[in-house]
């Protein structure tokens, strides 16, 4: 996973509620059982003319010139919600965005976001209002500093969990991570399966 | 020190503590289906990383396989076969237990779950589904999860999770008897919103919680995702143990004892905290219908679509104006009488054997209206075996219903069957998102008893007070 630690881009502005999954990649667009060649279908039913074609939207944003370097994303509440496919997240980063600016996230969707290398930012939404409103002028995210800066030099703070934000700053494998406590999970499940033995089939 | 349901299962799981608010919680079961599942099988295989315990992970077909009669691995979704095959080859690669195409035991994850007594109270139960969140009607730690959780709860048998809040929600009194477990969450979140939970663990509770019958809890918990939960929970009771005892994956004889007595003490106790504590009253429940595209946009059947000044706290002008287009509502219109081109009876949330009772009972001896394509899918192989031994298919079949092999069939569109664009739908299941049931398609969710009268009067309609009599 690739780490974050500060960026400028451009932020392209989407900003609507209850953004799902499905409309973040359409279901129909999944059409390998990998995680990767899912850029095509970002924001398909929105992004193209028609199902199935490829011919773009002329006002949609991220068809805009003006945009089509945006790294990040200013979007509404509830963002991710609907069915919990990674394929969303695994779309979002394969077309280059690294982080989310919302003022809610779906939770399962927000730990996607954490294992695929997208910052999830929480904001106000008049914060993320007044910021798309400068657009498109590049912002500033730091998850060092934990804090948006707007083109205008208005500072944002916003919170992460420190578990989440240090494997986005490391850009760490949390299986890895964890196969490291091989030890202990072993140790845990010993112990279980003496006070819980339905648990663990024979 | 008292402590919530929540507190108790999550004390049970933690392995250890990471980072202050975060722990490795132990994962006692593992589900997948071939929507989500093959891809984290496929990717944990090419990382090398073997399942940690096979014999405690589950796979079944229900999101791509097709649901017409004589079905195979052929899809109507392009590219679905390989969906299913990948699976497949995954579990048995891993040695995973598969209730594959023809197996009596497939179905929808979280129908079939229960059914197999693979869902037990006390549990950690995972799935890269976002209804995980149905199974804690039983008393189980159950939630959703993405691809890349679930390879690392197969090779580590943990997930890294973050401590979520927690939100008690009170229903008093009892529900009317036309009122079914399908009205009260659409009612809940018509009053919360579709971020009314977020993040939290949400335990319902009170009289009309213990009133429900546990494939009605299963229902009401099946929509807490579109409150956005972390997950739903409901302390076990008697009704429950009732339901898991005897069943295939079941702890059985002295296990059985020893898990029953553990799991007497799986409930909040009288004094335990709560992050938010909201209390409802059951009797102010009426048969709900939704009007827009979240699940919030929903309304008392016979009441008028509100104005955009009526739910401006709730819903921005625009989102308010986006949905009434895409459904071609009118504000002031009542939902009730708007002609429908579809009827749906299926999905994890109302495709269990109840549900096709209370649906039949409309039916029987009717005809659905001409213009109407009404299509029930049982949300299991054996949903569908006890209705046909009941005779639940020919009273469908008769009211000229399709009568469907189980999946999750047309709760999603993916490519292969829809409704099509402009029709409209009434349908039991969870979502009505822009293009969920196929592009454009306008999809109204109801109860199973609601769609089935609707389907009758070849418009939306409230079923018919009465006694069911099958």
């Amino acid at each position: 996973m690739t780490p974050f630690t500060s960026m400028t881009a451009i932020a392209a502005p989407l900003i609507r509620d209850n953004i799902d999954t499905d409309a973040i990649i359409p279901s129909r667009e999944m059409k390998t059982v990998g995680k990767t060649g899912l850029k095509e279908g970002l924001f398909a039913g929105w992004r193209y003319l028609a199902m199935g074609s490829r011919d773009l939207t002329p006002d949609f944003i991220l068809n805009q010139p003006a945009y089509r370097d945006a790294k990040f994303l200013l979007s509404g509440a509830n963002f991710g919600c609907g069915s919990s496919r990674e394929h969303a997240a695994w779309a979002l980063a394969e077309y280059g965005f690294r982080a989310i600016v919302a003022p809610s996230f779906n939770p399962i969707f927000h730990g996607n976001c954490i294992r695929n290398g997208i910052v999830p930012v929480t904001l106000a939404i008049d914060d993320i209002t007044e910021l798309a409103d400068a657009m498109p002028a590049p912002i500033h995210i730091s998850l060092e500093e934990m804090q948006v800066t707007g083109a205008d030099g208005i500072a944002l703070p916003f919170h992460l969990p420190e578990e989440a934000r240090r494997a986005l700053l490391l850009g760490l494998d949390p299986i890895g991570q964890t196969l490291l406590e091989a030890d202990r999970i072993k140790a845990f499940l010993a112990k279980d399966a003496l006070s819980r033995p339905w648990i663990y089939p024979n | 020190m008292s402590k919530t349901l929540f507190e108790k299962l999550w004390d049970i799981h933690v392995v250890m503590d990471i980072d202050g608010d975060a722990a490795l919680l132990a994962i006692d079961r593992v589900l997948m289906h071939e929507r989500t599942g093959g891809v984290a099988l496929e990717s944990l295989a090419l990382a090398g990383r073997p399942v940690l315990a096979p014999e405690r992970a589950f796979a079944t077909m229900d999101h791509i396989v097709d649901t017409r009669p004589g079905r195979g691995d052929a899809t109507l979704m392009p590219t679905g076969t390989a969906f299913i095959q990948a699976t497949r080859q995954g579990a048995r690669a891993a040695g995973i237990h598969l209730f594959d195409i023809t197996d009596p035991r497939q179905g929808i994850v979280h129908v079939m779950s229960p059914e197999q007594g693979i869902l037990i109270p006390g549990i950690t139960l995972v799935c890269p589904d976002s209804h995980t969140c149905t199974q804690g009607a039983f008393g189980a730690l159950a939630w959703g999860i993405g691809s890349s959780e679930a390879e690392h709860a197969l090779a580590t048998g943990t997930l890294r999770v973050q401590r979520p809040g927690t939100m008690r929600i009170m229903i008093d009194s009892q529900l009317k008897p036309n009122v079914s477990a399908k009205d009260l969450a659409l009612h809940i979140l018509s009053r919360i919103g579709s971020a009314g939970a977020r993040g939290k663990v949400l335990e319902y509770a009170g009289s009309a919680i213990s009133a429900l019958d546990a494939e009605g809890r299963m229902t009401l918990c099946n929509m807490a995702t579109e409150l956005g939960a972390f997950t739903a929970i409901i302390a076990p009771d008697q009704k429950i143990f009732d339901y898991v005892k005897g069943r295939p994956f079941a702890p059985q004889g002295v296990d059985w004892d020893a898990a029953l007595a553990s799991w007497q003490s799986l409930y909040s106790d009288p004094d335990a905290r709560f992050d938010t504590d909201l209390r409802f009253d059951a009797a102010d429940v009426v048969p709900m219908v939704s009007w827009g595209t979240s699940p919030q946009q929903s309304l008392a059947l016979g009441a008028p679509v509100p104005t955009a000044q009526a739910v401006a706290g709730r819903d921005t002008a625009e989102a308010h104006a986006r949905a009434r287009d895409y459904m071609d509502v009118t504000p002031g219109q009542p939902v009730t009488g708007l002609r429908i081109d579809g009827a749906f009876i299926g999905s994890c949330t109302n495709s269990r054997l109840s549900d096709l009772r209370r649906a039949a009972a409309i039916l029987k001896g009717q005809h659905v209206a001409d213009h109407v394509r009404a299509i029930c899918v049982p949300g299991s192989s054996q949903v569908k075996a006890q209705a046909e031994a009941e005779g639940l298919d020919r009273i469908f079949l008769d009211a000229g219903f399709e009568w469907r092999e189980a999946g999750c069939s047309m709760c999603f569109f993916a490519g292969g069957e829809s409704f099509g664009p402009q029709q409209r739908v009434i349908s039991s299941t969870n979502r009505n998102f822009e293009s969920r049931q196929g592009p454009s398609t306008r999809t109204h969710i109801a109860s199973p008893e609601t769609v089935a009268a609707s389907a009758l009067a070849g418009v939306i309609a409230a079923a018919p007070v009465r006694e069911i009599s099958l």
